[in-house]
């Protein structure tokens, strides 16, 4: 007995060892890569994901997502929900309690106060809070004692966990960010680029766009860890180039979001110094179709709702560009293991993926032929494009510039040619595409094209927000600036009382439910057509140890887990 | 002195005559033209016949080679991807089973007329706008401003503002293809002439205070034929050299311009282009950069042997030797 | 001259004023939006809030105007306080970058390091091979020299630094191993070793640069000493028994710089503005890369500071090129 005693002590020992010896900032420099550069540290202020990635190595949420999806406490013991009392019945507060002894990294307590005082932050009038969303529905935060923050909402709120959770809302130091409320929140240069934070490491130098050096926290919780002592995070370049900076030259330890040719990224590999990493979020790359006209004819009132699409308002012609492609042959190309053939427009979390719509996965073209066929679409002309009644399929194919999207173009415009659609293909830069000036007639948002791919996914594991982007309310027109991200200007009565519905509802399987119809509803009437669940591929080096790759939140998110292995 | 002489009333004086005809005994052959002599120096230049014979065999090759070689240069062939040489496809094909021959050769009828046209435009705005700042007074001021401001402006903004601009009248007026065709001519000429107006002038301001200006002045040359007769052939070689590094200049800023989506449709092949996508395949398949990257610097460097050639023949000192 | 240079340096101040507002309305009228790099997820509401936030409600002439005072009163100030220690500039507002909210100035200072180490010196090592190689193919025109030169000159400025650059790294960094792929722009040079780093560096961004301004200037250089020596005064200064070399490297060479001292003070100013994608491929992050990401993000406070102040040197260097013209043909007379 006892001497078992002593030998399962040994052992347990034995095992502990390792952890027990290792100690805060052993493992020296670790390089890390984005190849878009970090302009601020402060993710209110952008809401870039570059800059979110690298605030996250400072900055701190109450809760986040892990690599499954699931919500684990961050800077608390445990998740507030109904059934530890957490979360009122009425779904209309929610109560945070901070861990105990938890301290900034310039050794004054964290307190509720700093968490009331992250959401007056982004509330403030005129500061222009990128993730003032996280905060919608909030009435006011209660601090009964120094470790208790309670948020009450003004409306039920069934899924509260948006303030607080995840790295697009972290807490702020009150302390240093007192003065930089509202207008004044962009004057605060030193502390947007150098905050106070509970994270694992402290900025010493940030050159804007450029590089960041970052050194351990002295007062991080653990005082095992980081690791790692220092950090230096290099952004600019190009994908090809961070890859092959981790990966054949092993000049740099991570790099982030490698999105190149799958043949590309597996020669690099095969230089040996490093390895890829992948996991699939809800990023789905999809194809919206137009409901309206975008011709130049009609002056203002193109693309609105007043001028209904000459061709692809019949669902026959939309169902049929859908079965023409190949999925399969897409994700080959374009993305190898980082990317899977999806019928959804929601493709994840495992709760909220729809398997009613699989049969896309089959490219069809014989049948969307005979499809079109049946609808009364042939070639009477004789120019290789189906007609009907003088109206040719023709159509104008817009997405933003980047090399797999041009290849996918290419592909694609060859199926439809095959069963008789004819495409013009245009490709537009990013920078304008994604944006949304009203004077520009190539944002996606304004749709003078008939299709338009692109990609986009939701933050978090809740879909109640992206469901909404269907919603007739959402459709950009002029009258609302053409801000709206009701893209394919899809408007069903039925499906806004579905998206109404799910904010009333707080179980968790009815809100699936709702949000599979909603998906189904979609892809049934085929105004998305969905290609594409994009993971998320990044590189480390072979001695760098600890890496999970989490879609749900930061990249970084277990950075202060990262360490240095032998590569023997 | 810059004032326009009145012209005078009797017929001019016949054109100067060559200068050793002066004491030469009179010739025996009938006078040949100046245009003759310049042929027969520019075909002595080995350089100028060797750059000429493969700019033409280029052109040949680019035009007429898609009658021979019939395959779309947009056809896609997804299993015949990625290849290396081979029977079927000579110069292999790219990541989507595109036949490259035949990119290359629909990309290069795109290239060599988007490069010689931008470059005669740029050339012509440069050379025109440089000899006239440089010769007349009173509009160098403005000009040079006009140059400067030029120079300033921010590129891709002001390439952005004139798609946003002019994208939809061209395409309405000429039709797609052509459209973008005048508005990628139009938007590299008109950013890349100022270089060429600087150098000219420069040259221009030293030239005209040269006796033999002074000379042809002196005998009430008129200032138009003062700039063509012995300005401008003076300032031809610095031209000369706008002109070869301005056409390989048009060839890469028009795959920019493609790649921000301002130029032609995505599928659409040219050599910059071809050259730009197959940078990033440059370990896995090395080949594919080789074709477009040799087809760009050859076309350069028979640009730049004739412009040699020509330069010499049209030079009268050097004529004859 | 002196009183010409005065009246040219008096004049460019309108201009100067003028392009400020040509490229301020170039920036009004060009597409593009400063939330372009925002995720989709941010809601339209949201984003309109945070254009709001930087200032783009305000009409086109109040933000001009504003500009104008930050750039022209109070960047100055700062420069003063920061030289002699004053507090003119206390509360007052400064260029501010929409991208980072800082000010734009401390990041163009921050940038200088990288881009004169690399693009300036690129511009020197470039001028500095182009002469030679220009002078000595005039000299001996059609020689092996000349064909070897014109070949590499023309072949290298074909090819585009976009795949040019990404050749070096294949061989140097990925192949041989030899020199860093990415630059590292933290690094100071104490002594010895750290200059040698330094130096490795630099290396291939430096050449990859050369390469095109020396096809350049070798191109002007060459055919200028063509035009010169067959001239008349070459034969009478040979026929006085001048040595050859002062024939060619006085006579000649003075004679044939007007162009190419164009071209290079055209190109001083391009320093500048950086090497975009030299910048890019390399990780310099000098100035090319900074105006450049400024644009993809439609930082319109970054990009007209920076461009304005390429515009600055842009009419400075002309000025200069134009008194030189004087100096190297005393026939050019401006008054």
């Amino acid at each position: 007995m006892t001497l078992r005693t002593i030998l399962l002590g040994g052992i347990a020992a034995a095992a502990l060892a390792p952890m027990a010896q290792a100690e805060r900032g052993e493992d020296g420099q670790v390089g890390i890569i984005y190849w878009q550069a970090p302009s601020i540290m402060n993710p209110y202020l952008s809401g870039g994901t570059k800059d979110l990635e690298a605030a996250s190595l400072v900055l701190e949420p109450l809760a986040r997502y892990d690599e499954t999806g699931a919500m684990v406490p961050w800077l608390v013991d445990e998740v507030p929900t109904v059934e530890n009392g957490g979360v009122s019945e009425d779904l209309t507060s929610i109560t945070w309690t901070l861990t105990e002894g938890l301290v900034w990294s310039d050794g004054s307590p964290v307190t509720s106060e700093d968490i009331k005082f992250s959401w007056e932050y982004c509330t403030a009038e005129g500061g222009g809070c990128a993730q003032i969303e996280k905060y919608g529905g909030i009435e006011s935060i209660e601090t009964p004692d120094e470790l208790t923050a309670v948020v009450n909402f003004r409306n039920p709120k069934p899924f509260p966990y948006t303030a607080f959770v995840g790295a697009q809302s972290p807490i702020l130091q009150k302390a240093q960010f007192a003065d930089c409320l509202g207008p004044k929140a962009p004057e605060c240069t030193e502390q947007n680029f150098n905050p106070v934070g509970t994270g694992p490491f402290v900025v010493t130098d940030f050159r804007p766009n450029d590089v960041i050096t970052l050194e351990a926290n002295e007062n991080y919780r653990d005082p095992e860890k980081p690791a790692f002592a220092s950090v230096v995070f290099k952004g600019g370049g190009d994908a090809t180039a961070a890859g092959r900076a981790v990966l054949e030259t092993g000049e740099f330890d991570y790099a982030w979001n490698l999105q190149l040719a799958p043949d590309v990224l597996a020669n690099m590999e095969s230089a040996g110094k490093g390895q890829i990493v992948s996991g699939f979020g809800t990023l789905v790359e999809r194809i919206m179709v137009n409901q309206t006209d975008p011709s130049s004819d009609l002056g203002d009132r193109r693309a609105t709702l007043d001028h209904p699409h000459p061709f692809l308002t019949d669902k026959a012609v939309r169902q049929a560009l859908s079965m023409a492609i190949d999925r399969e042959l897409l994700v080959e190309i374009g993305y190898g293991d980082a990317g899977r053939a999806t019928c959804n427009v929601l493709p994840a979390p495992e709760v909220y993926a729809s398997t009613a719509n699989d049969d896309c996965k089959m490219q069809d073209v014989e049948g969307a032929k005979a499809l079109l066929e049946e609808a009364g679409w042939t070639d009477t002309n004789g120019n290789g494009v189906r007609d009907k009644d003088g109206v040719e399929l023709s159509m104008l194919f817009q997405t933003s510039t980047n090399a797999v999207r041009q290849d996918f173009q290419a592909l694609i415009k060859q199926w439809w040619s095959e069963i008789g659609v004819e495409a013009e293909l245009r490709n537009v830069d990013s920078s304008v595409f994604f944006g949304g000036d009203p004077g520009s007639p190539d944002t996606f948002q304004k749709f003078f094209a008939d299709v338009e791919m692109y990609a986009n996914n939701f933050d978090g594991t809740d879909p109640e927000a992206y469901m909404s982007n269907w919603h007739c309310d959402q459709i950009p027109k002029p009258e609302n600036q053409w801000q709206g991200n009701n893209m394919p200007r899809f408007c069903n009565e039925e499906y806004n009382a579905l998206v109404d519905e799910m904010q009333q509802t707080g179980e968790l399987e009815k809100r699936a439910e709702l949000a599979k119809a909603m998906n189904d509803m979609l892809m049934q009437e085929y105004v998305i057509i969905p290609l594409v669940d994009r993971g998320r591929v990044s590189a480390h080096s072979n001695s760098l140890g600890g890496v999970i790759l989490n879609t749900w939140d930061s990249e970084l998110w277990n950075v202060a887990d990262w360490h240095r292995k032998d590569t023997n | 002195m810059t004032d326009p002489k009145p012209e005078n009333p009797q017929p001019k004086t016949p054109a100067p005559t060559p200068l050793g005809a002066l004491s030469d005994p009179q010739p025996v052959a009938p006078p040949r033209s100046q245009w003759r002599d310049v042929w027969d120096q520019f075909k002595h230049h080995r350089g100028a016949l060797a750059g000429g014979i493969l700019f033409l065999l280029i052109i040949a090759v680019v035009y007429l080679g898609p009658l021979v070689w019939t395959i779309d240069a947009t056809y896609i062939d997804i299993r015949a991807r990625n290849q290396g040489p081979n029977w079927a496809h000579p110069f292999g094909t790219d990541q989507l089973g595109r036949d490259t021959l035949a990119r290359m050769m629909a990309g290069g009828q795109v290239s060599i007329a988007v490069g010689l046209t931008a470059m005669l435009l740029a050339l012509g705005l440069g050379s025109q706008n440089g000899v006239l700042a440089g010769f007349y007074r009173r509009i160098d001021w403005p000009l040079m401003r006009l140059t400067d401001l030029f120079l300033s402006l921010p590129l891709l903004p002001l390439l952005l503002v004139m798609v946003l601009l002019f994208r939809q009248a061209l395409n309405t007026t000429f039709g797609p293809e052509k459209g973008i065709f005048i508005l990628i001519v139009f938007a590299i000429g008109v950013t890349s002439w100022m270089p060429t107006a600087r150098v000219v002038r420069g040259d221009v301001l030293a030239l005209k205070e040269r006796e033999f200006v002074l000379a042809a002045r002196s005998i009430g040359t008129t200032n138009f034929n003062l700039i063509t007769r012995h300005v401008l052939p003076n300032v031809l070689s610095p031209i000369m050299v706008s002109a070869t590094l301005g056409i390989a200049n048009a060839i890469i800023t028009e795959s920019a311009l493609s790649f921000l989506g301002l130029g032609f449709p995505p599928d659409f092949p040219t050599w910059g282009r071809l050259l730009n996508d197959a940078t990033v395949y440059l370990q896995d398949y090395p080949e594919r950069v080789f074709w477009p990257g040799v087809a760009i610097s050859m076309t350069v460097l028979s640009v730049n042997y004739l412009g040699d050639g020509l330069r010499d023949a049209l030079d009268p000192r050097i004529r004859g030797r | 001259m002196l009183t010409y240079t005065i009246r040219r340096l008096v004049l460019s101040v309108p201009t100067l004023l003028f392009i400020a507002l040509v490229i301020f309305l170039l920036l009004e009228l060009a597409p593009g939006d400063p939330m372009a790099q925002v995720p989709l997820t941010v809601p339209p509401e949201v984003k309109a809030q945070m254009r709001e936030a930087l200032g783009l409600g305000e009409p086109t002439h109040i933000r001009f105007g504003k500009w104008l005072w930050q750039f022209f009163v109070v960047e100055p100030m700062v420069l003063t306080d920061h030289v002699f220690g004053t507090e003119l500039a206390a509360d007052k507002q400064r260029v501010i970058s929409w991208q980072t909210r800082s000010p734009v100035m401390d990041i163009v200072v921050q940038r200088m390091p990288q881009t004169i180490w690399v693009v300036a010196m690129a511009y020197v090592v470039g001028v500095l091979i182009a002469l030679p190689i220009g002078i000595y193919s005039a000299y001996r025109q059609y020689s092996m020299f000349d064909q070897v030169g014109t070949f590499i000159t023309m072949v290298g400025y074909s090819v585009p630094p976009f795949f040019s650059g990404v050749l070096v790294i294949v061989i140097f960094s990925v192949q041989l191993g030899w020199l860093p792929s990415i630059y590292d722009t933290t690094h100071r040079v104490v002594d010895w070793n750290t200059f040698v780093t330094q130096l490795k560096q630099m290396v291939m961004p430096v050449m990859v640069l050369a390469l095109q301004t020396t096809a350049q200037i070798s191109r002007f250089m060459r055919a200028s000493m063509l035009d010169n020596l067959n001239q008349d005064y070459v034969r009478t200064a040979r026929a006085k028994g001048l040595s050859e070399q002062i024939v060619v490297m006085v006579h000649v060479l003075r004679n044939s710089m007007i162009p190419v001292v164009t071209v290079i003070a055209l190109g001083v100013p391009q320093i500048f503005g950086g090497a975009i994608i030299t910048e890019q491929i390399f990780k310099v992050n000098g100035l090319g890369q900074l105006l450049i990401t400024a644009i993809q993000a439609n930082d319109l406070p970054m990009v007209q500071t920076v461009t304005f102040m390429l515009a600055v040197l842009i009419v400075l260097f002309n000025i200069i090129a134009d008194l030189l013209y004087g100096l190297l043909d005393p026939r050019i007379r401006y008054d």
